[in-house]
């Protein structure tokens, strides 16, 4: 008998019962809770006269309405122009208040995007189940744990239940090997990998990302990566535990203390796939051969290299395939075959679930330090993904440093990436933005976005159209 | 939840791979703190030439001539026709609340996301995978053909062509049983509520680390 992927040891750990076709009920550890896909939840529970199962399996915040100027936010709850917004956020913390949520508020310096705040806080664990009614909770299985987004549906059934109705995923492992050229990130990693194998390659699977090249990332690199997992189709991406990961987690305020710290390393060490492993399906990448990536089109699988051109829909063979690109490089007012560094852009964001932690951040002012923003560029700005990021980066100066570059520094948020708030690209602007999806629409109406990593998206800030980071 | 046993109506054919749940409710309308309401906005991005707004008069807005769903002979569909990859992107079960809402009961496409078609059956509406080249025939003929109207059998899991064609489909018999009962999910989990406290009253003791929130 062949051992078994980390997958499989998380969900067999977690199981309560099957039934005869495959259907298990799933046991969750950690539920994250955000304001926009909890409230028809916790309505749910009223409505039925329900309780949530274990309360302090829960914590939230709220991020996708937050506004993220520092006017706005000095006001509070009251600095939320927009009504229905604001209902939103007041409607989280009165939920978190009648059922005893713990909830990092929008006043709380802990406040965030949730797929920060988690890991951030030690709430995200080794060996977790984690959901959230978001996709991108694929994030937190840079950490070691099984995590990904549900629907609204399902956020009320685990309030209730503390468990998950699924069936179990196949298993596929992307093995990424040999040494990373420098100013290659890990956002160009994932993208390549969603360059290979598309957006629905991972339709069905749990990912296990693994290799050489994804172990020497750092635990934040690891989280960019699991973070785009969804793109690539898998609703849960996950990363062995190493003593990268203990380190990270080590003193973290929700993180276990004294004799249970030790305990819990012992078995977290233990979280990777058996050397005999077998997986449904691998994929293989090189890491040198991995140059920084810029999206083209309307899906984060229409990428490539900075140096390289739009694809010309005459030489596409398929024709659902050629179809995409003409409707894609119709709305993103692009000619195929033309190079990526033409593309002229009007506005730079830098932030989102994705690209918003520290390193995201000392990897962007790096570029910046002592340049100016290209006087085309109409917006540049720069949204910590948590309160505590923040205070990290003014305390390091990067602050100064975006602001004397022409960068706008915002308040914690999901802000741009989604623009749910105030912060919406305009109709027909390019943005060079660090976030996960360039549909259409995404950013704002109208909008063209185009997928970066932080690095990349702060040179094209100086320079006003794609430049190779590796060139500066 | 509603049930779902039989459907029969106009097919709305959707010719367009990777639709994301963006392309199916944009994000302002996500604001609501209701499930429902989110027909009228349903692909907004295309069916109007404006930008929509929540709580805005959609009946006084451009509509996008062009976009397949505002042409007259598709007016009711409840059958939607789509292609690979169909709903993917965000979590937002607000996507099969808006399907629902405007009528739609099955969806047709040869491949569909994975956290999307898992929100369609929590709400009664019934994702259904068929060949890429069976996908192909039904665009042609749906195209072909005004007043095309397909019969969505769970019972039997076909799909019945005017001719009386049988088109079979796969679907899972748990979820099959709850779509034909419109069974709650929540209350059969409850009924194993001993087994939930018994898995964690021992894993508590195996993990005491994962109970940690409160301290």
């Amino acid at each position: 008998m062949s051992g078994k992927t980390l997958y499989d040891k998380i969900w067999d750990a977690h199981l309560v019962t099957q039934r005869e076709d495959g259907t298990a009920l799933i046991y969750i550890d950690r539920h994250l809770i955000h304001e926009v896909t909890s409230p028809q939840a916790f309505e749910g529970l009223r409505i039925a006269g329900r309780k949530p199962w274990r309360a302090d399996a829960n914590f939230a915040t709220p991020d996708h309405n937050i506004p993220t100027t520092s006017a706005e936010r000095r006001a509070g709850i009251d600095g939320i122009l927009d009504p229905i917004s604001k209902i939103q956020v007041t409607t989280l913390d009165d939920n978190c208040n009648e059922f005893g949520i713990l909830e990092m508020n929008m006043d709380d310096i802990r406040q965030g995007i949730v797929h920060v705040v988690g890991p951030e806080q030690g709430a995200t664990l080794p060996g977790m189940t984690i959901v959230c009614g978001d996709s991108h909770t694929s994030t937190h299985g840079a950490l070691g744990a099984l995590a990904h987004g549900i629907g609204t549906s399902e956020v009320e059934h685990v309030l209730a239940t503390q468990c998950l109705m699924a069936k179990k995923a196949k298993n596929m492992l992307v093995r990424v090997d040999g040494e990373l050229q420098t100013g290659v990130t890990a956002k160009d990693i994932v993208l390549a990998i969603i360059g290979k194998i598309g957006t629905a390659g991972g339709t069905g699977y749990t990912i296990e990302f693994g290799g050489d090249a994804i172990m020497a990332l750092s635990i934040e690199g690891r989280m960019t990566v699991c973070n785009m997992a969804i793109e690539a189709g898998a609703r849960a991406g996950l990363i062995a535990v190493d003593q990268s990961t203990i380190d990270y987690i080590e003193g973290r305020p929700f993180a276990p203390k004294g004799e249970i710290w030790d305990g819990a390393v012992e078995a977290w060490l233990t979280l990777r796939s058996d050397d005999d492993a077998t997986f449904d399906k691998v994929v293989e990448l090189r890491a040198a051969e991995i140059e920084p990536q810029v999206t083209w089109g309307t899906s984060p699988e229409m990428v490539v290299s900075v140096n390289g051109t739009i694809p010309d829909p005459a030489l596409e063979q398929d024709a659902s395939r050629r179809e995409s690109i003409m409707q894609s490089l119709k709305y993103m007012g692009l000619q195929g075959g033309s190079a990526i560094k033409d593309i002229k852009l009007d506005t730079i964001f830098i932030g989102s679930c994705t690209n918003s932690r520290i390193e995201d951040l000392r990897a962007a002012a790096k570029v910046v330090e002592g340049k100016k923003v290209a006087s085309t560029i109409e917006l540049a700005m720069v949204v910590p993904g948590s309160g505590l990021v923040k205070k990290q980066a003014e305390d390091e100066g990067l602050d100064k440093i975006f602001i004397e570059a022409g960068l706008e520094w915002r308040e914690p948020g999901c802000s741009m990436c989604l623009a749910m708030n105030a912060d919406q690209l305009g109709d027909g602007k390019h943005c060079a933005s660090t976030s996960n999806r360039n549909f259409e629409g995404r950013q704002g109406f109208g909008g063209r976005t185009h997928l970066v990593s932080p690095a990349m998206a702060a040179a094209a800030a100086i320079h006003g159209h794609f430049v190779d980071v590796r060139d500066i | 939840m509603q049930k779902f046993s039989s459907e029969k109506g106009v097919v709305l054919p959707l010719n367009r791979a990777n639709v994301d749940t963006d392309f199916i409710i944009p994000k302002q309308f996500l604001k609501s703190i209701k499930r429902t309401g989110f027909g009228p906005n349903l692909f907004d991005e295309h069916r109007y030439l404006d930008k929509g707004e929540p709580d805005a008069d959609n009946s006084a807005r451009p509509l996008n001539k062009d976009f397949v769903m505002n042409q007259p002979r598709y007016a009711g569909a409840n059958v939607l026709l789509a292609r690979e990859n169909f709903g993917c992107g965000s979590s937002r079960e607000h996507a099969p609340w808006a399907l629902d809402d405007y009528g739609f009961r099955a969806i047709l496409a040869p491949s569909f996301a994975d956290i999307f078609f898992n929100n369609c059956f929590k709400n009664g509406l019934l994702p259904i995978v068929l060949d890429k080249a069976v996908i192909d025939g039904l665009f042609a003929e749906v195209e072909a053909t005004e007043g095309y109207q397909l019969e969505v059998d769970l019972d039997a899991q076909v799909v019945r062509k005017p001719n009386g064609e049988e088109l079979p489909f796969e679907v899972d018999q748990f979820r099959k049983h709850c779509l034909l009962n419109g069974l709650d999910d929540i209350g059969l989990t409850l009924e194993d509520s001993a087994a939930i406290a018994a898995f964690e009253t021992t894993w508590r003791a195996k993990s005491p680390w994962y109970f940690t929130l409160s301290n």
